[in-house]
Order: C-alpha cells, then sequence, then structure tokens
C-alpha cells in the first residue's frame, strides 16, 4: 500500500510523462474564441480558448508571440497551433501554443486591417497632413531596392520625361525582416540630409508577404514624419498598403510614381511653345493696334494741311474775340440803366425836392421845429425854402385842439 | 541641383508673369518691348535647359561620418 503512494510532484510528473508522449497532443490544432488575453511584462502571453461548453488555458511564450503579425483580441475565433503538456508547479494543463491563425481572413488580412484602423485613427493617413508635390523636383530620392525591375522602370520613366531632375538612389532591401527598418531608416535619412526634393518609395509587384514590409507601422510612422513629400509605388496597381494611405501621394506601380514625380518634357515644351506664340501675338496686336492710331492721326485734316488748320483757328480766335467784346458791352449798358434807376429813386427822397414843391422847415437852436411845444413868442426861427433861408420870430403859439 | 531647378522653375514662373503682363496691355511700349525681349530670353533659356538636360543618377551610401558619399549607379546590380 505505503508503494503506492505517490508525492503530489510523482503524480503530476506522471501526467504529464502521459500527456507529453500522446502524438495527437502534441501537435495539435483547436478552434475557438479568445478570451481573458494577457501580455505579460516578460512578453509571454495568457489567454483561455472557449467555446460554448468548455474552456482551456493556453500559454504563447514570447519567441512565439513576437512572431505573430496580428494583434489577438478577446472575442476573436481562431485556430492556436501547439501542444497540450502539463505545468507541474499547478498541476494543470495547458496548451503551449506556437502559433494563432485568425478565422476567415489570413492573418496578414487581420493584421493589416488593424493596423490600418489603429493609424487612421491616429490621424496618419489624414489629407490635411498630405504635402503637395514639387512641380520640377531637382533630385528625386528613390528608396527601393537595387536590384530588379523596378528601379530600372523608375529611372528610365524619370529620364525620359524629366532629365532635369537628378536621381538618388538610397538602397535598400524591400522584403524580409530587416527591410522595414532599413526603409524607414533611408526615409529618416533622406530628410536628415535633403538629399532630394520629393521621395519615391516602393518596389516591383510579388506577394503579399513579399510586400509586407510596406504594411509595416515603421515604415508608416517614417512616411508620416518626413518633411519631404513621399509618393508611394508598391506593386501593381490593386495592392494597396499601409504606405499608399500614409504617403503624400500614391502610385499604382514604380514606373507610375515616376511619372507623377515629375512633368513631362514634352508637355513643358508645348507650354513654352504656347507662352512664346501669346507673347508673340499680344506684341504683334499691340505694335498693329499703335500703328493703326498712328495712321489714324497721320490722316487727319490739320496733319496733311496745317495751313487750313491754322485758318480755321485764326476764325475761330476773331469769333472768340467778337464775343467777348460784345459780352462786355451788354453788361456796361445794363450796369447804366442799374445807375439811372437808383439815382431817381434818391432823387425822389430828396428834401429838397419837397422843398421846391412849397415846403419849408422851421429850425431853432439848431433843432427842427416839429411840435409848438418846441417855441414860444419871441423865439428866433430859421425857415429854410427851396432856394435860401429866412430869419424869423414867433409872433404867437397856437396849439391846435386835438 | 537645387540652383538648376529654381532656375527653371523661376524662370517658366518669370515668363508666365511676362506674357499675362503683356496681354493685360497696359504697359507703355517700350516696356512692353522690353518685357517681350525678357520673355523671348527666357523661352531660348528654358528651351536649351530641356535640350542640355542629361540625367544623373547616383547612389548613396552612408560615409563613414554619415553623410551621404556618391557612387555612381551603372544599373549593374
Amino acid at each position: 500500500m505505503d508503494n503506492n503512494v505517490l508525492t503530489v510532484t510523482e503524480l503530476n510528473s506522471r501526467v504529464k510523462l502521459l500527456i507529453d508522449c500522446d502524438p495527437v497532443l502534441s501537435d495539435v490544432c483547436v478552434r475557438g474564441e479568445l478570451s481573458n488575453y494577457k501580455i505579460y511584462p516578460s512578453g509571454h502571453h495568457y489567454f483561455t480558448l472557449k467555446d460554448a461548453e468548455s474552456s482551456l488555458r493556453c500559454v504563447m511564450f514570447k519567441g512565439s508571440a513576437s512572431k505573430l503579425r496580428f494583434r489577438p483580441e478577446n472575442g476573436m475565433s481562431v485556430t492556436a497551433f501547439g501542444r497540450v503538456s502539463v505545468y507541474p508547479r499547478d498541476g494543470a494543463y495547458q496548451l503551449y501554443v506556437s502559433d494563432i491563425m485568425p478565422e476567415g481572413a489570413g492573418d496578414l488580412q487581420v493584421a493589416f486591417e488593424q493596423l490600418k484602423t489603429k493609424l487612421e485613427k491616429e490621424g496618419l493617413f489624414d489629407a490635411a497632413h498630405k504635402k503637395p508635390l514639387p512641380r520640377f523636383p531637382g533630385r528625386i530620392a528613390v528608396i527601393t531596392s537595387p536590384a530588379g525591375a523596378a528601379v530600372h522602370d523608375m529611372i528610365r520613366i524619370l529620364g525620359r520625361r524629366w532629365p532635369m531632375a537628378e536621381v538618388a538612389l538610397l538602397p535598400v532591401r524591400v522584403q524580409g525582416a530587416e527591410a522595414p527598418a532599413e526603409i524607414a531608416g533611408a526615409i529618416r535619412y533622406a530628410n536628415r540630409h535633403a538629399v532630394g526634393d520629393v521621395i519615391i518609395t516602393g518596389r516591383g509587384g510579388g506577394s503579399v508577404e513579399d510586400l509586407w514590409a510596406f504594411n509595416d507601422e515603421r515604415v508608416a510612422r517614417a512616411i508620416y514624419e518626413s518633411e519631404l513629400p513621399v509618393i508611394s509605388a508598391v506593386g501593381h496597381e490593386p495592392d494597396i498598403t499601409i504606405s499608399d494611405y500614409v504617403a503624400d501621394a500614391r502610385a499604382s506601380t514604380p514606373s507610375n510614381a515616376a511619372e507623377i514625380a515629375v512633368p513631362d518634357c514634352a508637355e513643358i515644351r508645348e507650354e513654352l511653345d504656347n507662352l512664346e506664340i501669346r507673347s508673340q501675338q499680344t506684341m504683334r496686336k499691340k505694335l498693329d493696334t499703335l500703328s493703326a492710331r498712328l495712321d489714324d492721326m497721320k490722316n487727319r485734316r490739320i496733319m496733311r494741311s496745317p495751313g487750313a488748320y491754322l485758318d480755321v483757328k485764326r476764325l475761330e480766335l476773331d469769333r472768340a474775340s467778337a464775343g467777348l467784346i460784345s459780352a462786355g458791352e451788354r453788361q456796361n449798358a445794363a450796369r447804366r440803366r442799374e445807375y439811372v434807376k437808383l439815382a431817381a429813386s434818391l432823387d425822389a427822397m430828396s428834401p429838397l425836392k419837397v422843398l421846391s414843391r412849397g415846403y419849408a422847415f422851421a429850425e431853432t437852436g439848431g433843432r427842427v421845429v416839429k411840435s409848438t411845444a418846441d417855441v414860444k413868442a419871441g423865439d428866433a426861427l430859421d425857415v429854410t425854402v427851396s432856394d435860401g433861408s429866412l430869419g424869423c420870430r414867433v409872433e404867437a403859439v397856437r396849439k391846435r385842439k386835438a | 541641383m537645387a540652383e538648376k531647378k529654381m532656375n527653371f522653375e523661376k524662370s517658366l514662373a518669370r515668363l508666365e508673369e511676362i506674357v499675362k503682363s503683356l496681354e493685360k496691355g497696359d504697359a507703355p511700349l517700350d516696356e512692353s518691348l522690353k518685357l517681350f525681349e525678357e520673355g523671348t530670353a527666357l523661352i531660348a533659356s528654358c528651351g536649351k535647359m530641356l535640350d542640355d538636360a542629361e540625367q544623373k543618377v547616383v547612389k548613396l551610401r552612408k560615409g563613414a561620418d554619415g553623410e551621404p558619399v556618391e557612387t555612381p549607379f551603372d544599373g549593374a546590380e
């Protein structure tokens, strides 16, 4: 009996051994819903997989977890890959997860949507942040692989359209684990050393995995922070990457990026021709107008026979001076008539005029006598008549009865 | 690099300004003629810049001091 007594450790080890030897449990796929998802500071992920009736404890160690390309979220339906084993300390079995795949969409698709949502929320795609591209870039920084068709397509098209622009190639790897850091680093380097007026970054077509560096958050942030405008040119027309959303301009292909980056010199020549024609036409018109005005002046009579003009002017002068004289005369006559009228009315009011009709006035002591009260009998009076005055004396004062 | 770009861009901008001001037509003849002459010279120099342009492609490497070092890019990588 005693021989059958096991320590807890012995029991747990035995169960662990049993489970570890099970070929199914050592390499298993489990479908379920994520819940209680926690990432510990150690970098290990702990969570529970559950369905309607049961739940399963799971752990994903840092090494595996760091390879996840999407962010697991509670409620997500997933398939977890791993092995079942016992954690002897707790006597509990759990799933040691090596990888998680989201149900439905692939993990890359989920990762893409998650990053897109996150960056969009942060405003990295805002149209207001997008910088205008220079119309005539002097130098174009091309951040791509120095090998491959894409770089050659771009150089060829840039050279054909606008050979005046220099091309500065910043060689980077565009796929693989190192690519995102290299691309982001090159974008920052291009800004720090102002190696161009505009940046094109991208690569030719490939699988979703091949293009993945351009869905990396580090690349997205480097593009967003770039002072130089960035044209994103990844893959073929239908491929859309996070870089395309963040960049100031999105090109459907690397060749298209070259077309967007520079003007076509044929078009610019046409523009120059057009400006030349416009300035010549305008100048021609101006000269025509001026010479027509000159002709018009030349044809005026004054220019053809200046003598006749002078005759006319002389006549006009005569007429004008005659007019002036008669106007002066008219004004004088009017003034004279006014004078006569004034003199007549003045004359009518003169006291002499009254005396001439037989009236007289008496003064005593220099005062005009206006009332019987002004004098008394015996006073001397000076009586003025029309042609002189009479010295008189008052005989009697007779006041009229009122 | 910047100078060449500015020259072309500035020349073209000045040219457009000249044509616009000629078309407005309120400048006296001697001024118009001066503008016209300047415009004609700009057209010629812009054309020459386009004719003479030859694409230059360099590859940038980070130098020991971190500054970019240019090497010719022959495309044979």
